[in-house]
Order: structure tokens, then sequence, then C-alpha cells
């Protein structure tokens, strides 16, 4: 079939062909799958293309998803770093969202009015982080795969968060429509003129040059990198793991959580059904198309902007179902990691007398 | 009292089949040296496709079969980007996942709501009639009798056969396993398709026999519970069978304590301890595990081999 050959070489032009690949990848399945269920693939992309880019509105609704996928990408990346796999980043958005809105019910009487944005945010990342703390603790105390703790936790979260508007934070006023109050305006995040781009998007640039300067530059994000080159590494350079995979996995969380809480804050104003949407899956794409670099996360986070609002917008020109997006995300993750096989490997078809 | 045990038990056995099939599935797929984290999305495909099998030709064989055909079929993207392009598994099994997830959810939308085919129980003769016993294991439908025959088959391929001997061995140590003879790439291929189609089999298990009918996310994290009791059951499958009873038996005391009307514990917290305990028994295994948990695990385990090496 195929043979693969090491690459002694670098790949001329990696970046270009990665992109070049991954998206090729993504729109042909999407197309393939466009085109079983009926539809005509080109008018779609049309319509997703127009929809996402084509008005300011579009645009500026790229940008509001990219918010949250650029804070979980950060999460997956930092962990992925040091060869950790939080894909529990959709339950830890959750808990964000939980903690806002319980920062909204509990602080909100006692509180004055200034400190109830700062304490909303600060709950959403604490309960993120404590979210995110518990698989590292099992992984550093038992040696649990965190990949699964992490899974499993996101559909604990989701069933937490359904019992909370469900019962004891239910909306009175909310006319047996299930969702927690809305919040208050002290407690809502400013938006920018008519579009919901909110003040998240700071939040996130400035986490993305935190972290950038922190793995790239800092002696702590120095040790990350060494624990990430595998275990005989950090033994050799005699880091402590254990408390790194701690901290590590907390702030991942947190990030996620920030990204749950942008959510409550700025976007829904409350908890309701529909609140996880899938923006913690999001993240690993998003990390692993930035290559794990907090500077490349932006980016790779409003390209899959545009794939979820070009999906929105398909659901309502065409009436085709809006999880296209996650169809050309998976496909795209293909993509990228048939990339880094041309860009590892010389590949040459065998000849029919060879056995592979 | 003796009606009440029997009933939860009969719905635990029910419950715990597309688990079983799943992790029987990811068992031969990581005895050979794969990990395939699409699970959860190769049932979710092969859900819909029972589904979309069963209304088209309105037979329960051939809707089963096509959950396992496109089961299959996704694990074989899987193998070709684990085996032949040697990427990193554990990117592309969530890959697999995410794509699968969006293909359900996406094709699925013509068959929300609509009628579906529904096996039917059909009762063993003679050992239906064994008090107790006939009641909670033989007054089933037949994809329950087909588990009962497909794990301790799955066994005894896995530990009495050649085949079974040359999976391991690959999973093991490709290396030597290929100096011997053994077609490495070939018995992956074959393992992690295999893995495909128990999954596809779960899933179509779901919308054809448990909850007939497509439902978006049927699986609700069923594919990572099998993957966490394949390491519960240490790679072996009659202990993976075990692990899926203790999953059905928590499904079951959630529809007991929900038929009955008596909430003992609240209907929420119910719903979480499938997860939780998951959870707990990775934690009981790791701990008694005294080799860190590789003693247990295929050695070769998300390994591409290749003989340049």
């Amino acid at each position: 079939m195929f043979i693969l050959t090491k690459r002694h070489d670098r790949l001329r032009h990696q970046g270009i062909i990665t992109a070049s690949v991954a998206l090729g990848t993504a729109v042909i399945a999407g197309a393939i799958v466009m085109a079983a269920y009926g539809a005509n693939p080109v008018a779609a992309y049309a319509a997703m293309i127009r929809g996402a880019l084509g008005s300011g509105f579009g645009l500026a609704e790229v940008v509001v998803k990219a918010i949250p996928l650029t804070l979980t990408g950060l999460a997956v990346a930092l962990c992925a770093t040091m060869l950790l796999w939080n894909i529990g980043c959709e339950g830890q958005f959750v808990m964000g969202g939980i903690g806002a809105a319980g920062a909204v019910m509990y602080l909100a009487p006692v509180l004055p009015s200034a400190l109830l944005l700062p304490a909303v945010i600060l709950c959403g990342a604490l309960c993120g982080a404590f979210w995110a703390f518990i698989p590292a603790f099992l992984r550093v105390w038992g040696n649990v795969s965190e990949i699964l703790t992490t899974l499993l936790l996101n559909y604990v979260a989701i069933i937490l968060m359904e019992h909370l508007y469900f019962g004891p934070w239910r909306d009175p006023e909310g006319m047996g429509f299930p969702g927690t109050p809305l919040f208050p305006p002290a407690a809502m995040l400013p938006r920018f003129g008519e579009t919901r781009i909110h003040l998240g998007i700071l939040l996130a640039a400035l986490l993305v040059f935190a972290l950038h300067a922190l793995l790239a530059r800092s002696k702590w994000g120095f040790s990350i990198r060494i624990i990430g080159n595998g275990p005989r590494a950090a033994a050799y350079a005699g880091l402590n793991v254990p408390r790194q995979t701690l901290l590590v996995m907390a702030a991942s969380g947190a990030l996620a959580g920030l990204a749950g809480m942008c959510e409550a804050a700025a976007i829904h104003y409350r908890l309701q059904e529909g609140f996880a949407s899938g923006y913690g899956y999001d993240g690993i794409i998003v990390a692993c198309l930035a290559a794990l670099q907090p500077r490349l996360i932006p980016a790779c986070a409003l390209l899959l902007g545009v794939f979820i609002v070009g999906g929105e917008q398909l659901a309502t020109t065409m009436q085709l179902p809006a999880s296209i997006s996650r169809i050309l995300e998976g496909a795209l993750l293909f993509g990228f990691l048939l990339s880094e096989t041309l860009g590892r490997y010389h590949i040459r078809l065998a000849r029919p007398t060879n056995r592979t | 009292m003796l009606a009440d045990i029997t009933f939860i038990s009969k719905i635990a056995m029910k419950s715990s089949v597309a688990v079983c099939f799943a992790a029987l599935g990811e068992i031969y797929a990581e005895r050979s040296g794969v990990l395939n984290l699409g699970v959860e999305g190769m049932m979710l495909v092969g859900a819909l496709a029972g589904v979309a099998a069963g209304s088209a030709t309105g037979n329960p064989v051939l809707a089963t079969l096509g959950g396992m055909a496109v089961g299959g079929l996704l694990a074989l993207v899987h193998a070709f980007f684990a085996i032949t392009l040697r990427v990193n598994q554990t990117l592309s099994g969530l890959a697999l996942t995410i794509l699968g997830g969006g293909l359900s959810s996406f094709l699925g939308r013509a068959y929300i709501g609509k009628p579906a085919l529904r096996m039917r129980v059909w009762p063993v003769p003679y050992l239906k009639d064994i008090p107790v016993v006939g009641d909670i294991f033989f007054k089933q439908t037949a994809l329950v009798y087909l588990a009962y025959i497909l794990v301790p088959l799955g066994a005894w391929v896995l530990f009495k056969t050649r085949l079974g001997l040359r999976i391991r061995a690959v999973g093991e140590d490709a290396a030597s396993a290929d100096a011997v003879g053994v077609n490495v790439t070939a018995i992956r291929y074959g393992s992690t398709i295999f893995g495909g189609c128990m999954a596809g089999l779960g899933g179509a298990y779901l919308s054809l026999a448990y909850t007939p009918g497509w439902k978006e996310n049927i699986t609700m994290g069923q594919g990572w519970i099998a993957i966490a009791m394949v390491i519960f059951a240490t790679w072996h499958p009659m202990r993976a069978f075990a692990g899926a009873l203790l999953f059905g038996l928590l499904t079951a005391l959630q529809y007991f304590f929900q038929a009955t009307g008596v909430e003992i514990i609240p209907v929420n917290v119910l719903r979480t301890i499938p997860y939780l305990a998951t959870i707990l028994v990775l934690i009981v295994v790791m701990r008694l595990d005294r080799t860190q948990g590789r003693g247990a695990a295929p050695a070769a385990l998300g390994i591409p081999f290749s003989r340049e090496g």
C-alpha cells in the first residue's frame, strides 16, 4: 500500500501545507456529507461564507464565538504542552457558568455592585479550576487516566447544571421556562456597540499574551515544556511533576471556566438549555491546529468561529442542520493529522511485489 | 421483594449490552496495539445507521448489520490514520468522536421523532421457564442473546486460538511478531475494524432494541464508559461483561426509582452515578495495580509499527 520513510529535511512551506491540507480535507468531507444529505455543496458553502463573512453582523458573531474558543483552546494547549489531555473543557466551561450564576445568586444581594462583576469572573474561574483539579488529583494520586476522568466529568457537570436551572436556581418569573434568573446589569460583561462582542475579548487577548510569555520565556514554562518531552526528561531535570500536573490542570480548568463565565455573563445572561454547546470540545481542535502555540490560537479560534457561524446561517437560510460545523471540525482535525504525517515522512506507493 | 430484584436485574442486563459490545470491540483493538478513542462516535453513527437501515428495509437483521458496517467503516478511517499514517492515536480517536457526533446529528435530523423499527422481545423456549433466571436473562431481545454468545466467544478466540495469539503478540511487541512472520498491519486493521463493528452493534442495539428510534446523542457517553470498562477489565472480555453489568445495574436503579416513585435518592444524583461510578472503578483498579497501570495494558498500545523503526 503506502510506504512511509522518515524525512530528514524539513518540509518547505510547512505552515501553508498544513493549512491547505487541513482545510481541504474539511471542505471535501463536508461536501460529501452535504451531497449525501441531498444538498448542493457549492450553494451551501456559499451560504456559509456569506453568512459568516458577508456582513458586519456575521463578522461580529465570528469574533463572539472566537472568544470562548480562544479560551478553551488555550486550556487544552496548556495541558497538552506537558502531555496532559484535558478533554473535559466542556464540563469546566459549564462549571464556569455555574460559578458565575452562583455568584449572582448568592453574592449580588450582599456585595456592592462595583464588586459584583469581579466576583462573577473570579467564581467562574475558580469553579472551572476546581472541576479540572479533580482529574489532576486522581492522576497524581492514583495514576488514573485524565482523558477518561475529564471526559466523564463533563456529563456530571451538565447534569448538575440542569439540576440547578430546573430546580433550586430556577427563575420563579420564568413562566415555566427552565433557566436561572436574568443577571442584574452590574453582573453583565459590557458589550461593544450594537454587536455581541464583549469585554471577554480583552480578557482572552491578555491571556494569550500572558501564556505565550509564560510558556516561551519563563522558568515555569520551560519546566512544563521539559515535562512535555517525556517522563525521563522530567526525572533527569529533577522536576516536581505531580505539583506541575495539579497546577497546570487547575490553570487549564480556570481558562475553560472563564470561557463559560463569559458566555453566561455576556451572551445568555443566565444558565439555560443549550448553554453547553460544545466550545469545550472545539478547544481540542483549536489547540491542535495552533500546534499548541498560544500566539496562533486566536487565528484558529476565528476559523472555527467561521465554521460555527456559517453553520448557524446555513440552518436559517437553507434549513440544513447546524451540526455541519461539527463534521467540518472533525474532518479538519483529521486533515491536520494528515499534514503532520506529510511533514514527517516521505510517502510513496508500494510496488505490488513488495509486502507491506 | 424478589419481584423487585428480578425487575431490577432484568433492566440491568438490558442496559448493559451496548457498553458490553463496545468494550469487547475496544478490547480487540487495544490488544492489537491500537487505541481507539472514537468509540462514542462510532456508536452514535452505528445507532443512526441501524435506524436508517431499519426503516429502509424493515428487517431487524439488516438493520443490525447496517449499524455494524457503518461502525466498521468509521473504524477503517481511524485504522488508516493510526496504522498507515502513524498519527497520534489519541487525537485521531478524538477526531473520530467529533466527526461521528457531527455526522449522526446532521444526517439524523430526518429521523427524529419518526416511528422506527422495534426489535421484539423473544423469550427463549424452555430457558424462559427457569424461575428468576429465566425472567432476568431469557426474556430479552435477540441482541442480548448475541452478547451471551459473543463475549465468551471473544474471550475464547483471544486466548485459545492462533488468531488470538497473533493479535496479542502484535499488541505486545510488534517487531517480534513481524519477525516470526505475522502480518502486523493486517492484524491491526482487522482488530480495529472489528472494534468498530462492535461499537456500531452497540449503537444499533440502543436505537433498535433498548430505546427504539433516533435521538440526538442517544449514547450519552456510553462509548467512553466502554473505554473505561476496558481498563477496569484489564483487557479481558469476560471481566468487561462484568463491568458492563455494573453500569447496567446503576442505570436500572435509576429506572426502578422512577417507576416506583420512591425517591430515596434524587433523580439527578442517580443520573450522575454511572459516570461517577466509572471514575471510582478506574481509581480502584489503578490503586490495586502495583505496576502503575502499565502491567495489564498491551505493551505496544498506541505505538505505531514500521520495519524501519
